[in-house]
């Protein structure tokens, strides 16, 4: 494999990673993590609608007007990500039921736009293919830790087995119910860039500005 | 013969045109929006039969939990298999013999008119304007002696058409449990009818009081406990889905009232053999 194509995929599981640097796709982490089953089919369809919208985008982007490039854009994302709703349904159904809007919201996924935006509209298809890949992994390994983290601590469970028996089934763990509240997200996902960030110190923004003080004496003179 | 190089001429001309041109701007979202829908609409045409599959899955999965009957390790088809189904003539509420269940199916698919009432305004709780003169009912039989009565309610929630199953005991005014099975309420709100600590509520509540109009109702807030045991009658509301909650009162009072199921229902509670 090229050097380019192998940076293309596995810069954004750490160095780039959409959640953890760029920020992006929060409001989908947080919905879609309270178990690891879900999480699964989030991270698995918005891979999907991000390698291949990227892929189709990438082989017309020359020939789509500057003025309605982003109409396009979402007429294909739109029409990848129902397709895939539509195969979610047929073939999961029980977790489609609980994944509910938000399949139909990576439609909005910043993520996706973004990926596009920045580097399908300018680059050829298989590198952005692979672009979006390693993005949507990079998504993926994002919210199956998230997932991991909030389904064992607040539920006591992996994919639904039981690892920590709780105390409701006669076990011994309390299960951690801000684990499951939209909170719990917060708090993993600024540790892990709070631990992702001690460790790539590179990762760390320098301040845009910083505030200068004046002393009185200067500015009364 | 002449077309297909005509054809590819203006083709041609309109890739090559400048990326920015009129003809472009407008041709170019209008060509990937016409893709796009063959795309969409041909996934949807081949992945119709796997997804109806599901619902009808789900249907008979969600009336088997209304009637609390889900066991861990039985199949839902076995499980499904006890229950009996009848088709009810809902304004006499007798079984309809002259209709079995494919006949009302086909009839409910092909929206008949002649198998619809529509319902008096002021009568319509629910919301739907109209319904099938027939409705199916599922029966659980327990050595001969019915045991349970699940039947079909349907109505507007906030946003959307809630359609579900309530199971009642043989007396017809005890609440075994209610499911909805399809909804577009709003997911964390309306959405939590869903939630299985607010469907086991449901249980043991009663329908009826002395007279023949349903008393069933989602409370605003928590039930206060009354000493004229009305609290009977009344079910927890969800927080942030009120107008929900007023959906669900409305069918069910629809549903179980006058012009929905209350005469089968009376038949059944009066213990009348001469139900046909």
């Amino acid at each position: 494999m090229k050097p380019e194509s192998k940076a293309a995929i596995l810069d954004p599981l750490i160095n780039e990673n959409p959640i953890t640097f760029q920020i992006l796709g929060l409001c989908s982490a947080l919905a879609v993590t309270t178990s690891m089953m879900p999480a699964l089919l989030m991270s698995l369809a918005v891979t999907a609608v991000l390698a291949f919208g990227s892929a189709v985008i990438s082989a017309i982007r020359n020939y789509i007007p500057d003025n309605v490039r982003i109409v396009v854009q979402m007429t294909i994302i739109a029409s990848l990500v129902i397709v895939v709703d539509q195969v979610l349904k047929a073939y999961a159904f029980e977790t489609s039921k609980q994944l509910s809007v938000f399949v139909g919201l990576i439609v909005t996924n910043c993520i996706v736009l973004g990926r596009v935006e920045t580097f399908a509209m300018k680059n050829k298809v298989v590198p952005s293919f692979l672009d979006g890949l390693g993005n949507g992994l990079g998504y993926s390994l994002a919210l199956m830790s998230i997932a991991a983290i909030r389904e064992l601590l607040g539920a006591g469970s992996l994919f639904g087995f039981t690892i920590l028996p709780t105390v409701s089934e006669g076990g011994w763990y309390y299960p951690n119910g801000m684990m499951i509240l939209p909170p719990g997200v917060y708090f993993i996902i600024g540790l892990m860039i709070w631990a992702i960030r001690t460790w790539r110190v590179e990762q760390v923004e320098q301040p845009e500005f910083r505030i200068r003080h004046v002393h009185r004496t200067q500015v009364s003179s | 013969m002449s077309e297909s190089p005509n054809n590819a001429g203006w083709i041609s001309r309109l890739l090559a045109a400048p990326k920015n041109s009129l003809a472009k701007t407008l041709l170019v979202p209008l060509i990937v929006s016409l893709l796009s829908a063959v795309l969409v609409a041909g996934a949807a045409i081949s992945l119709r039969p796997q997804y109806q599959l599901n619902q009808e899955h789900n249907r008979q999965q969600n009336i088997l939990a209304a009637a609390d009957l889900l066991e861990s390790g039985k199949s839902t088809e076995v499980l499904f298999g006890q229950v009996e189904a009848r088709v009810v003539d809902l304004s006499t509420g007798d079984y309809a013999t002259d209709i079995d269940l494919a006949m009302l199916e086909s009839a409910q698919r092909s929206r008949d008119p002649s198998m619809r009432v529509s319902v008096p305004k002021e009568l319509d709780a629910a919301v739907i304007k109209e319904r099938s003169r027939y409705a199916v009912v599922y029966l659980l039989y327990e050595t001969d002696r019915l045991k349970l009565i699940i039947l079909p309610v349907y109505g507007y929630g906030l946003w959307s058409t809630m359609y579900g199953y309530v199971a009642l005991e043989a007396d017809a005014n005890t609440i075994v449990g209610l499911r909805f099975y399809q909804h577009g309420e709003t997911p964390g709100l309306g959405g939590e009818i869903d939630n299985p600590k607010w469907q086991k509520l449901w249980r043991g509540k009663k329908i009826y009081g002395t007279s023949a109009e349903p008393l069933i109702e989602v409370a605003k807030g928590i039930v206060a406990r009354a000493n004229d045991g009305s609290d009977a009658y009344q079910v927890d509301g969800i927080t942030g889905a009120t107008l929900t909650g007023h959906g669900v009162t409305n069918l069910l009072r629809y549903w179980l009232g006058a012009h929905g199921f209350g005469p089968f229902l009376q038949k059944l509670r009066a213990n009348d053999e001469t139900i046909q």
